[in-house]
């Protein structure tokens, strides 16, 4: 007869660790890959941070004895056709990926909340009216809407982070909306109301905060596509512009002729962007699977 | 079901002339327009010549005006002329569609043939190795820029056969219709394969948790009956949403594999179109986009009815 030793079932479902740090440490175990992710992140951050202090070059110092160098000990990613280091660009190139990729996210969050829960709250033509905004919005892939808006705005930092931003508005406000519309009808925001509580009051004190788990997740999960969007932005000559080293601009179309001459060029770059989206991939996928049980999977 | 076809269509017209609004001011927001352009490459400026230039174009009428011209002319089948190569925007845009329709069409055909059954596989043996190595792949997928991928494959393509495809309208040979169009295809497939993939697990997961699904077990269903025939049929309408979007949006992926590849797509035009300001170009291309992304959603829309007697829209 099997033997079912409780203690230790109830401590593998971390029955046990349900506060602070032995609640984290048991998610970390749990959710290995995520964990990982997290880590990619946080060498991210730390990377652009730290940009000057672990780069030997400036990356804006060209070098004209030592174009297109292999790597090796000095170079250790090699230098591009301007003889700049390609190493130092990749550290600093960091710095405007998450640029880009923070400061869209958190724009694009932003307002959605804003037109989702105005949406949601209110009703009536306003809500209509934002509907139907949000279906305009939606109706073109997120590289396009921001290709065109970049090419409106002109290629700079604030331009491309505009871009990338509008673009996501319509996922989050639906999300929100959807949710306001739920929550709207739950006990707790009658009892506010039954005490006097004022609409505003109610929206940003007792809705908005219930919507959080789901905008964490989205956003996330956003993170890694504007930092792919700001680096086909400038891969395509209409993102970031010289001499900024953006990983997408140092892929841009010449990359193709070097792909015979000079590999390293093109293999390096590549692998900064995977690595960095895929590090908030694996982090958003476990942070959907903690806050938002019901989309587990 | 008629109500709520016209309704829908009623929806889509009025998203499209809002798109067709929103790109009109976007472009002519741009301090700048190609007069400039051509003028400041000549160096010398003459004002008066500039203005008849401008007045030639139809730039120095009121937005109003120009906007109302350029729709009149779309409902006539008259788009306009593009500025850089002064030929009408029609015959510039109707040849580049099939490249671009068949390189979206084979990327599509790829994701669902790889990401269906990779997506049962992974669902099927959830929690094992093999799982979290498909997990990973499909992650990865979602992760690398297509346009970096693109170039990997120009790179192995140079190392293995010492030359990279390089784009003819007319293949002679089977291998080179597949190097042209097969090769860009999963550049950009690969994404929507794991995308394709990542949500045939997740709805399988959840239909395999069912009680018909133990009710087939019981009944002694052998196990791929039981993921096949029971299973995915009813986890297919996600998935089907997904590629249908996809398809729609495959756009974006092509805009940078068809540059990476030197293919002359509607995609890569549009890039080289918002470079030279040729607003003709530019507004009727993403106005096909969009014609094309509407379409795309409605039909997924009223797909779901004819696969899925469960879902009905009524009124």
């Amino acid at each position: 007869m099997a033997v079912v030793n409780y203690d230790s079932e109830l401590k593998r479902a971390g029955a046990h660790s349900t506060h602070g740090w032995r609640r984290l440490t048991f998610l970390a175990q749990r959710y290995m890959l995520g964990t990982i992710g997290l880590f990619i992140m946080i060498m991210f951050v730390w990377v652009a941070i730290s940009a000057d202090l672990i780069c030997r070059f400036s990356p804006l110092s060209v070098d004209s004895t030592h174009r297109l160098a292999a790597p090796d000990a000095v170079h250790w990613l090699g230098t591009d056709s301007f003889g700049r280091d390609v190493w130092s660009r990749i550290v600093h190139g960091a710095r405007i990926s998450l640029a880009v990729g923070i400061g869209a996210t958190l724009l694009g969050s932003t307002l959605g909340v804003i037109v989702g829960l105005v949406s949601g709250y209110l009703s009536g033509w306003v809500d209509l009216l934002f509907q139907r905004v949000t279906d305009i919005l939606q109706a073109l892939p997120l590289l396009v809407l921001a290709l065109v808006m970049t090419a409106a705005l002109g290629p700079s930092l604030p331009n491309v982070i505009i871009a990338i931003a509008i673009p996501l508005i319509p996922t989050v406000a639906r999300v929100i909306r959807a949710n306001t519309l739920a929550l709207r009808e739950l006990p707790f925001v009658e009892a506010a109301k039954s005490i006097g509580m004022s609409e505003t009051r109610i929206a940003i004190r007792h809705v908005l905060p219930n919507t959080l788990a789901p905008l964490i997740v989205l956003a996330t999960a956003q993170l890694g596509s504007t930092i792919l969007t700001e680096a086909s932005l400038s891969f395509l000559g209409l993102g970031i512009p010289e001499p900024y080293p953006s990983w997408g601009r140092m892929l841009s179309e010449s990359a193709a002729e070097y792909v015979r001459t000079a590999p390293w060029l093109v293999i390096f770059p590549g692998v900064a962007i995977s690595l960095a989206v895929f590090g908030t991939n694996l982090f958003g996928d476990a942070l959907r699977d903690i806050l938002d049980p019901r989309q587990r999977g | 079901m008629f109500a709520y076809i016209v309704r829908r269509l009623a929806l889509m017209f009025v998203t499209l002339i809002g798109i067709s609004i929103i790109i009109f001011v976007l472009l002519r927001v741009v301090p700048g327009n190609i007069v400039d352009i051509l003028f400041d490459a000549a160096g010398f400026v003459d004002p008066a010549d500039k203005a008849n230039l401008e007045k030639e174009l139809g730039l120095s009428d009121p937005i109003v005006v120009q906007y109302f011209r350029w729709i009149g002319g779309l409902l006539h089948g008259d788009l306009g002329y593009s500025y850089v190569s002064e030929k009408p925007a029609l015959q510039e845009i109707l040849p580049r569609i099939p490249i671009t329709a068949r390189l979206a069409g084979l990327a599509l055909l790829f994701s669902a043939a790889i990401g269906i059954p990779l997506g049962v596989i992974s669902a099927v043996h959830q929690g094992t190795r093999l799982d979290y190595a498909l997990r990973i792949v499909s992650l990865s997928g979602l992760s690398l820029p297509s346009f970096w991928l693109g170039l990997l494959i120009l790179m192995a393509s140079v190392s293995m056969f010492g030359t990279m495809p390089i784009f003819n309208p007319n293949p002679k040979t089977w291998t080179e219709a597949i190097a042209i169009y097969a090769v860009p295809a999963m550049a950009v497939g690969f994404r929507s394969a794991a995308l394709t993939m990542r949500i045939t697990r997740s709805s399988m997961l959840e239909i395999l948790r069912q009680d018909f699904i133990r009710t087939a077990r019981a009944k002694g269903a052998s196990e791929n009956s039981v993921n096949y025939r029971h299973a995915l049929k009813n986890a297919i309408l996600p998935v089907i949403t997904v590629i249908g979007i996809e398809a729609a949006f495959l756009i974006g992926g092509l805009i940078v594999t068809e540059t990476v590849f030197n293919i002359p797509g509607i995609a890569r035009f549009l890039v080289e179109a918002l470079r030279w300001r040729d607003y003709p170009i530019v507004q009727n291309l993403v106005m096909l986009i969009a014609v094309v992304v509407v379409f795309a959603n409605f039909t997924v829309d009223l797909l779901y009815a004819a696969i899925d007697p469960r879902i009905r829209y009524g009124d």
